[in-house]
């Protein structure tokens, strides 16, 4: 329960502070550290939810969109970055580098609370 | 705590977040920053636009003087309604900014050498080029004259920058145009010196050609000397069929310009020195020179060769063919008037289109008005040059370009008698050859032309259109127009210069002024020609007048010479004509010049000495029907022909120079060979022992063309659009984000004008009927976002030589049309 809480918290907070484009793209870093704080967990257990959390947002708003979008832009972005023109690729990918990142932050902040 | 795994923790995110927040070296570009691009809320995900996006809106603007109704049709065209001209600009300055950011950021960039800021020092030698030119000198010129001199024209420009910096302030970071997050910048506010840019960029476009060809000329007459030269480069074009018929009477010219008594030895047959310069030359690329082909087809039929009995007008200028397009459709209608057509981003009103009375084209002229004329300087502080027995004082004009990632650089150009020292000790590229230039360029004194356009939006008549037309300077253009009235018309007009023969052909003596153009051609004696007996207008780039007219028209290697030939040839024959008509010779691919070229050849050809490769290639010409078309094979053996017997007819003669020749036009091959099989260029000057003439050579260049073809055939590559390739290219190059291998024909020569990345930019075609009957499309899409589906939606269309009716409605009818599709409300507070 505490486990998917942590995630949907997560979530959340990146979603909300991903509104702002004033912010920085990685303002999630410091929401998920800070949900590592205030819900703690064993580092690992910690590292999942952040990647999850961050994955599944970024992915499923990446999906979405592209599906919105008919993979129109995705297409073509997935020829430039080079992914062969793959907008599965480039969701996976996208999801990837979201989860990577809000993984370590959490695992980052998961030590700040335990002893 | 367990203060260890924190901090190593925190140091890889830390550094993840570094990584992800930098633009990596990837080669010669840089890659986004990733992690920002890949971002669903802030990165390229954004711009992945809903394919049934609402574009409805209501907005408030206080810059309003009253509110402005925009309904945007099927194809994203906006139709502005407004109570106040002023607003109507704003408008239009809003949507372009709505839907075309981007680009008008970046051309403008470009126009006024600022790439180096956002791409870095790879294109610093493009922006010092520009700056050199005067782009920025020219556009300051323009503009001080209009705040000063033009108080109507001052408010449109200032309206349409508030319209365009409207749209900017509202605009959230991530909301930010594809391009901008993919390079990692941002837009910056609008001004109206952008506005100059931009037409400074379009005369440099259509006039900037001199600019390198001048320089290549010089060096071919140089390497070939004068006596050679003028036979591979005779201005003689036998088969001209001018804009103004042949036989026009023109009026005595009121300047007769004086040829200088040393031209001869010193201009014309002169032989230039070597670099003199003590320095190395910096040898600089530059941008890429504006296409030779940079030219249209317009026309006008009149009423008695319509099935309608009304006029109809046609116009699709050729330019280059890039994503987002040049061009923007909108209709605006105030009280004063309402009108249609292609806009530019960048640029207020329409610039080829047509109101309710009146519809108009334009092509370019084509006459060189950009000459380079050479400096002595006094010595390597450039402050000081030779003119007219003394040394006369420069002002240097200080322009610092900006670059990323590295310090600024300081450009003091010399601004001589003539204009900026272009080339000198501090720029050269491979042809100035350590020369010092400076340039006289029309396009550098202050522009009129955004009034002329403004002005054309409202004509209702001929007169309209010449009063109109008069104010435009550079680049010079033909206007065509037609009016529901029943009239035709078309003239060339710009600033033009009186030129003896051959004046600024090549770099002139800049010592004195006797080299100096003795004046611009006054307006009332620039070509004009009103309601013609033959009952049609038309132009395709090619020689305004024949030789009668009584002043000098430039090299004739600046005028395409068939196209124009087959546009009247089509339209002499021609009557009952409709709309579809002329729709069906927009996109017509016969290929006038393989015509008379292709028997020229077989003349020559001793088919029974050729290897039994050759032979099946030329079966594979003869069988041709001559048209341009997607599929045909032998227009590309044709093709690949006609350039083999060439370089065999004039290889050796050009062979050995170190820099880039200027390549002699086909029309003087097919000349020679259609009367004279004796040309002595036909000779290869390298056989010491032999006299070849044009029958070795033919036999020879079907030999050597079959050795490509078969290669090409290997490749599947005969079949002329595959071979062709044609594309439309993103502005960046790009190649995902641009639309390559189109299944098109047509070609140089052709009137379907569309080579390998240039071609028909906007046709349209207008049936000056009680309610206009429009047809057009360009080759893009409304929209400049390669996320939207109206990015690239007409592309398919334009290549398949279909066409859009255009909407062209009063309000309460466009309201109900069933193709009325969104609806955005400007409200004033």
């Amino acid at each position: 329960m505490k486990t998917i809480i942590s995630i949907l918290l997560c979530a959340l907070l990146a979603y909300a502070v991903g509104i702002y484009g004033n912010l920085p793209w990685w303002s999630f870093v410091v929401t998920n550290l800070f949900v590592a704080i205030v819900i703690p967990q064993k580092s690992f257990h910690s590292f999942i939810i952040g990647f999850l959390s961050i994955g599944l947002l970024w992915g499923g708003l990446a999906i979405v969109i592209d599906q919105g979008n008919q993979h129109i832009l995705a297409t073509k972005v997935a020829i430039i970055l080079p992914l062969k023109g793959s907008y599965v690729s480039l969701i996976v990918l996208t999801s990837f580098v979201g989860a990577l990142l809000g993984g370590l932050a959490s695992l980052t902040g998961s030590f700040i609370k335990m002893k | 705590m367990r203060l260890l795994p924190f901090l190593v923790s925190a140091m890889v995110t830390i550094g993840v977040v570094f990584v992800l927040n930098t633009q990596l070296s990837i080669g010669s570009t840089k890659s986004p920053k990733l992690g920002y691009f890949l971002s669903p809320q802030q990165g390229f995900w954004k711009n992945a636009e809903k394919v049934n996006t609402n574009f409805d809106a209501n907005l408030v603007a206080n810059e309003l003087k009253g509110n402005v109704d925009v309904y945007l049709d099927d194809r994203l065209v906006p139709h502005i309604y407004a109570d106040h001209d002023e607003d109507a600009y704003f408008v239009q300055g809003y949507l372009h900014a709505k839907f075309r950011l981007w680009q008008m950021d970046f051309q403008t960039r470009v126009a006024s050498g600022r790439l180096s800021e956002i791409a870095g020092a790879d294109k610093l030698s493009i922006d010092r080029f520009f700056r050199r030119l005067g782009m920025v000198y020219g556009a300051e010129q323009t503009e001080a004259n209009i705040n000063t001199t033009n108080p109507v024209m001052k408010a449109t420009v200032d309206a349409y920058t508030a319209g365009v910096n409207a749209y900017l302030k509202q605009l959230a970071p991530e909301d930010l145009p594809f391009e901008y997050k993919l390079m990692n910048y941002a837009p910056e506010l609008w001004t109206p010196k952008k506005t100059y840019l931009f037409l400074m960029f379009m005369s440099y476009d259509l006039t900037g050609h001199a600019a390198s060809a001048d320089l290549q000329l010089t060096n071919t007459r140089d390497f070939l000397g004068y006596d050679l030269f003028s036979k591979l480069y005779t201005n003689q074009q036998d088969s001209l069929d001018p804009i103004i018929p042949i036989g026009t009477v023109y009026q005595k010219p009121s300047i007769i310009p004086i040829k200088p008594t040393n031209a001869d030895s010193n201009y014309l047959m002169h032989q230039s020195a070597l670099a003199f310069h003590n320095i190395q030359p910096i040898t600089e690329l530059g941008p890429e020179a504006p296409n030779k082909n940079n030219g249209s087809n317009n026309w006008a039929v009149a009423g008695a060769k319509t099935k309608s009995g009304r006029p109809i007008l046609a116009s699709d200028p050729h330019l280059g063919l890039n994503l987002p397009s040049l061009w923007y459709e909108v209709q605006i209608t105030t009280p004063t008037h309402s009108t249609y057509g292609a806009s530019f981003p960048g640029s207020p009103a329409v610039i080829i289109g047509f109101n309710d009375s009146l519809a108009w084209g334009v092509t370019n002229a084509g006459r060189d008005v950009l000459d380079y004329y050479e400096v002595k300087f006094k010595d390597s502080a450039e402050n000081e040059y030779w003119f007219n027995g003394a040394w006369k004082s420069v002002s240097k004009r200080k322009e610092v370009i900006k670059v990323k990632d590295s310090a600024d650089v300081v450009e003091e150009i010399a601004m001589t008698h003539w204009g900026p020292a272009i080339y000198d000790a501090h720029y050269q590229n491979a042809q100035s050859k350590g020369r010092n230039l400076a340039v006289k360029w029309t396009a550098n004194n202050a522009s009129k032309g955004v009034e002329t356009f403004y002005q054309l939006n409202r004509a209702k008549n001929y007169d309209d259109y010449i009063h109109a037309i008069s104010l435009w300077t550079c680049p010079g253009q033909n206007f065509v127009m037609a009016t529901k009235s029943g009239d035709i018309a078309i003239k060339q007009q710009g600033s033009f210069v009186a030129r003896w023969e051959h004046q600024g052909d090549f770099i002139m003596p800049g010592e004195d002024s006797s080299y100096d153009w003795q004046g611009i051609i006054p307006n009332e004696e620039n070509p004009t020609i009103k309601n013609p007996m033959r009952g049609f207008v038309s132009s395709a780039n090619q020689k305004v007048t024949d030789s009668t007219y009584p002043y000098y028209l430039g090299t004739a290697s600046s005028f395409p010479l068939y196209r124009g030939i087959s546009v009247n040839k089509h339209l002499t024959t021609m009557s009952q004509i409709t709309p579809q008509d002329m729709q069906a010779l927009q996109t017509n691919n016969y290929n006038v010049f393989a015509a008379t070229a292709r028997p020229a050849l077989m003349k020559y050809l001793q088919v029974d000495q050729l290897s039994e490769d050759a032979k099946r290639m030329v079966a594979e010409m003869t069988n041709w029907n001559l048209l341009n078309e997607e599929g045909s094979k032998g227009i590309t053996v044709f093709k690949i022909i006609w350039d083999s017997v060439a370089e065999a007819v004039w290889g050796d003669e050009l062979a050995g120079s170190d820099l880039p020749l200027t390549k002699p036009e086909a029309y003087v091959l097919l000349d020679q060979m259609l009367k004279d099989s004796n040309w002595s260029i036909a000779d290869d000057i390298r056989t010491k022992d032999k006299l070849e003439n044009f029958k070795d050579q033919v036999n020879l260049g079907v030999e050597n063309a079959t050795k490509k073809l078969v290669a090409l055939e290997k490749e599947n590559k005969l079949e002329w659009a595959l071979y062709k390739a044609t594309r439309v290219l993103h502005l960046t190059k790009i190649p995902a984000l641009s639309r390559m291998n189109l299944p098109i024909g047509g070609g140089m020569n052709i009137i379907n004008a569309t080579t390998e990345n240039h071609g028909p930019s906007w046709r349209m075609i207008v049936h000056l009927t009680d309610e206009i009957e429009a047809y057009g499309l360009y080759p893009g899409g409304q929209s400049g976002n390669p996320g939207s589906p109206f990015y690239d939606n007409f592309i398919n269309y334009w290549a398949a030589g279909k066409y859009y009716r255009l909407l062209f409605l009063p309000k309460e009818k466009l309201v109900q049309s069933n193709r009325n599709r969104w609806h955005i409300q400007f409200k004033t507070t």
